[in-house]
């Protein structure tokens, strides 16, 4: 217990009723926000999406300090993944898939979580091998081409072989089933309904839980602190014995693992997936959440990634009946004012408060400081 | 060959462009090693505005001649430009120079999702159509045609590079600029104004950029607040593959780009026996920087190559 309250180290029983507080909060919560609509339940089960999402993002980018601008491309692996494997896409294109499942194409998620990880996996080190010698914005630019590249191929491999179905995307994907119990529709539980978007928070839940103890124990472990090492000085890592080209592609797979299961999550949730989620602008958003909370800092990441998923749904019932009130007439959409603001936050953050709103405690893990090796950069200056 | 010749006019309009947005990005990044992100949408920016007047002035004035409409649209696109990348430059890159190196990307990423935001509202999400100010006028070269406002743009854009190759290697401001790239802390004990020489660099860069963007707005007749992302990332690609920082580098890249592009989507689906289309024809750029990074880092023309991370 002692690793996830570093406070409390030497006082169990704090940390117990800690977890013990935090834990029925967050059992309770949808009950509470679910007397507003369902609407913000489901604001909360996104919301655990973009938490594993953020912290798959802070692997690569806050433990090793290599800027990710693709990496929605893995949650659109996942994603899609999940999408051709439960729904009737591929049985209904291809007559051959159809005879080989005559029952259609539906798989657990216990197969589906560890293929979406490993596949995810596979494209994170696809993407890193050619890429790892790369400078810091160098790499940024490479990631954010193949996040482009993965868009593009899916919204056009529906010719001359329908596999992504293009620009329409895939539909009626299969729900979540557990033990044979559906999340899409309500359960009963003593007597209680519990809806299904509740049914999916605590799923989600249950995996932003696994992804946290995962993450706090890679930070701990000898491979959190060879990334932290690569961070900081690669060459000085690479003196002391890391091999900092598995290193980094471990970041980059493991990272991408994250993104991977978080992407078959949403297309079950959704129900549907197309190549608009993933467009560049998705992967900036997670890279706001991860900077905003405070890069490198898992509780930061949470708080970054829970602030700005459910913001967007504070902004849509807010900012339309003000602009009325105020004006009379609609000015800004809520869409279009979350933009801007994320914009205008991710500059403030970085001028103002470059370690983000809930900085690391400054003991060798506080990546702000000299990421990237800023001093060595003007050196390396190509003459104009 | 009337298509192989075709593809190559077009290949040089794409390239011109590519070059002239691309040296904006060579230039900030040899000198303060920054990818400017938000320099597209600068593009985009000066596209807008000259729109905006020519649109006004076409309704205020309706027999103005073609030619003073887009001496109009260009005469004002340019300063908006510039002073929009001033502002930028003092606000959001000026305060981080000395920062960590990923925190003048995020705000260059932040600065860039701003304008394009702030452009959306202004001038709203739908694409507008360029009004056709230049004749429609075609030539015939080889059997392939190429109107009047295509080669305009080649022409402009080379008399551009002509006179920034001169800027930089025969005034004294080409001296300061280079002499900043090269070390600015040295550059300011032998009397430069490294603050200055940045301002000027980023100033020159927009107002390519500006007339980048009237152009594209000519050529293409579309303009739309997300016009500048693809052409600015492409500009980039082809300032890598030239070797960022060096200025005839971004020229040589810009074309090589714009050709290789407009070939391959001419012909990738011949080659492929129709199983990938011309709507590949953005995967090439990407492809090509992959490539570049990773066999030849420096760039074509690049000198030296820097390989810390």
């Amino acid at each position: 217990m002692n690793l996830y309250f570093p406070k409390w180290r030497d006082n169990p029983v704090a940390a117990f009723i800690a977890t013990f507080v935090v834990a029925a909060v967050l059992i309770a919560l949808p009950f509470v926000v679910g007397q507003l609509g369902n609407a913000w339940v489901r604001a909360l089960a996104f919301a655990l999406l973009y938490v594993m999402l953020a912290l798959g993002l802070n692997i690569v980018v806050g433990f090793a300090g290599l800027l990710d601008l693709g990496y929605i491309a893995f949650y659109a692996v996942g994603a899609y993944m999940y999408a051709l494997l439960a729904s009737p896409h591929l049985t209904s294109t291809f007559p051959a898939i159809a005879a080989m499942f005559p029952d259609g194409l539906h798989n657990s998620i216990w197969m589906v979580i560890p293929l979406g990880a490993a596949l995810a996996a596979l494209f994170g080190i696809m993407l890193g091998a050619p890429v790892l010698r790369l400078r810091g914005d160098y790499l940024a630019i490479v990631t954010l081409g193949f996040g482009e590249i993965i868009r593009i191929f899916m919204n056009n491999l529906n010719a001359p072989v329908n596999i992504t179905n293009g620009p329409q995307g895939i539909t009626l994907i299969d729900p979540i089933t557990i033990g044979g119990v559906s999340l899409a529709k309500p359960v009963q539980v003593f007597g209680l309904t519990v809806p299904s978007v509740y049914l999916y928070y605590y799923f989600f839940l249950l995996l932003v839980i696994v992804t946290i103890v995962v993450c706090i124990n890679l930070q701990n472990s000898r491979l959190g602190r060879a990334w932290m090492a690569i961070r900081e000085d690669d060459l000085a890592a690479k003196a002391m014995g890391i091999n900092v080209r598995n290193v980094k592609l471990l970041a980059f797979a493991l990272g991408a693992t994250f993104g991977g299961v978080a992407g078959a999550m949403f297309a079950a949730f959704q129900g549907f997936v197309s190549p608009e989620s993933f467009s560049l602008m998705e992967s900036i958003i997670v890279l706001a959440m991860v900077v905003l909370g405070g890069i490198g800092h898992i509780p930061g990441v949470i708080l970054g990634a829970v602030l700005l998923a459910v913001f967007p749904e504070v902004l849509r019932h807010t900012v339309v009946p003000v602009q009325q009130a105020l004006f009379g007439k609609v000015l800004i959409d809520a869409e279009v004012l979350r933009m801007l603001l994320y914009g205008l936050a991710m500059v403030l953050i970085m001028l103002y408060r470059p370690k983000g709103l809930w900085p690391a405690p400054d003991h060798g893990i506080n990546p702000s400081e000299r990421m990237g090796g800023g001093k060595g950069g003007k050196a390396a200056a190509a003459g104009a | 060959m009337e298509t192989f010749i075709q593809q190559i006019i077009n290949g040089l309009v794409l390239g011109s462009l590519y070059s002239l947005i691309a040296l904006g990005y060579t230039m900030v990044y040899g000198i303060l090693n920054l990818i400017n992100f938000a320099h597209g949408d600068v593009l985009m920016v000066g596209a807008m505005t000259a729109l905006t007047v020519i649109v006004g002035l076409k309704g205020l004035y309706p027999d103005m001649p073609a030619w003073m409409l887009m001496a109009a649209g260009l005469l004002t696109a340019i300063p908006a430009c510039v002073i929009l990348s001033l502002v930028i430059e003092r606000v959001a890159y000026r305060p981080l120079r000395n920062a960590p190196r990923l925190a003048p990307l995020i705000t260059a990423i932040g600065v860039s999702i701003v304008i394009q935001t702030l452009g959306m509202i202004i001038w709203g999400r739908n694409y507008h159509t360029f009004p056709e100010l230049i004749p429609t006028t075609t030539f015939d070269v080889g059997g392939a045609t190429i109107t009047l406002t295509k080669l305009l743009v080649i022409v402009l854009s080379a008399v551009l590079m002509v006179a920034l190759m001169l800027l930089v290697n025969r005034t004294k401001l080409g001296r300061a600029m280079r002499a900043t790239a090269e070390n600015p802390r040295v550059a300011g004990l032998m009397g430069v104004n490294p603050n200055l020489v940045i301002a000027q660099t980023f100033a020159i860069g927009a107002a390519l950029a500006a007339v980048a963007g009237v152009m594209i707005g000519a050529t293409y007749s579309v303009v739309h607040f997300s016009m500048g992302f693809l052409p600015g990332l492409k500009a980039f690609t082809a300032a890598v593959l030239g070797g960022i920082g060096n200025i005839p580098g971004a020229m040589v890249g810009g074309l090589l780009l714009g050709l290789i592009e407009a070939l391959g989507a001419g012909y990738i689906g011949d080659l492929t026996g129709g199983v990938l289309g011309s709507h590949y024809q953005d995967v090439f750029a990407f492809i090509i920087l992959v490539a570049v990074l990773i066999f030849r880092p420096q760039g074509l023309l690049g000198e030296r190559v820097a390989d810390r991370a």
